[in-house]
């Protein structure tokens, strides 16, 4: 089925897009997740749960974050021109913490899918520490 | 090791159909601020060559973890819920889940492993329609945290 609304992006190697900056994450942000996911684990909602696991407040789930990256790349590139989406849950992000989406394109290469970007993405707080890095598949239009 | 290591090659039976909606997917998307209006108009959906509303890319966790849950929840596998930790997550879309879709998964737990004392299972989900077209394959790795 060939698909022409959205025409795939002209990208090359060390191109970015605006990054975005989410938070401070709230208990809403994270309940509202909890809704949309059907993830209902206490930990992410129970401070004492939370408190008993370590942790000084709930934190959010790692699919919290691993959608604010898709969000991000997709948006940028078009969702149905993502093949693949990796990510890597590296720190907790907890309720107060401020999180900053963004990435760049690392390769542009020609594959069997077509012309295939490859995206790295990263999600860090305010003091530059990693919550989640991720490398995203895109096809684009030849440059 | 916190896992039993036979699990290693097992496969699980589909599951019953998920059937996408275009409520579903727009409250993920607003969840995660996924702001491209083809995830909650149809029209402009449409207009991209999709019969309705398209999902956002990390939405196939939602069946996905139904899925994870048939081995997590097996007493013979022996996994302690409390002592799991979230790894890695990747996805292969063969094309978007769409509302209107009725999605079967399909477990298989593709490796077991000891690391340091934890143990490190990667499970796959195969998502298809209903009629076996391939939709979306989910892998996760999860790490079951040693007894101190």
């Amino acid at each position: 089925m060939t698909h022409s609304g959205r025409a795939p992006a002209a990208v090359a190697v060390g191109d970015t897009h605006p990054a975005r900056v989410i938070g401070p994450i709230t208990q809403t942000d994270i309940v509202r997740f909890a809704g949309a996911g059907g993830d209902f684990n206490p930990l992410h909602h129970d401070p004492e749960f939370a408190a008993r696991a370590g942790f000084p407040r709930p934190i959010a789930m790692g699919q919290f974050q691993a959608g604010l990256l898709a969000g991000w790349v997709s948006d940028w590139l078009g969702v149905e021109h993502l093949r693949s989406l990796e990510v890597r849950f590296v720190a907790p992000l907890m309720i107060g913490d401020a999180v900053t989406v963004g990435g760049e394109v690392v390769s542009v290469e020609q594959r069997e899918a077509g012309q295939l970007a490859t995206v790295e993405l990263r999600a860090t707080k305010d003091d530059g520490s990693l919550v989640v890095t991720g490398r995203a598949d895109v096809v684009v239009s030849a440059s | 090791m916190p896992v039993n290591a036979d699990f290693e090659g097992r496969s699980y039976p589909s599951t019953k159909p998920y059937g996408v909606s275009a409520a579903k997917i727009r409250e993920f998307a607003e969840a995660v601020g996924s702001s491209d209006p083809v995830h909650v108009d149809r029209d402009v959906a449409r207009a991209r060559g999709y019969a309705d509303v398209i999902a956002p890319p990390t939405f196939a966790v939602l069946i996905a973890q139904q899925c994870d849950r048939q081995l997590i929840l097996d007493p013979e596998a022996g996994i302690d819920y409390s002592r799991v930790v979230h790894g890695e997550q990747k996805f292969v879309h063969h094309r978007p889940l769409t509302a209107g879709d009725s999605i079967v998964g399909t477990l298989h737990v593709d490796g077991v492993r000891e690391a340091g004392g934890h143990a490190m299972v990667t499970t796959r989900t195969e998502l298809a329609t209903e009629s076996g077209e391939p939709v979306c394959t989910a892998t996760s790795t999860i790490v079951i945290r040693g007894g101190e």
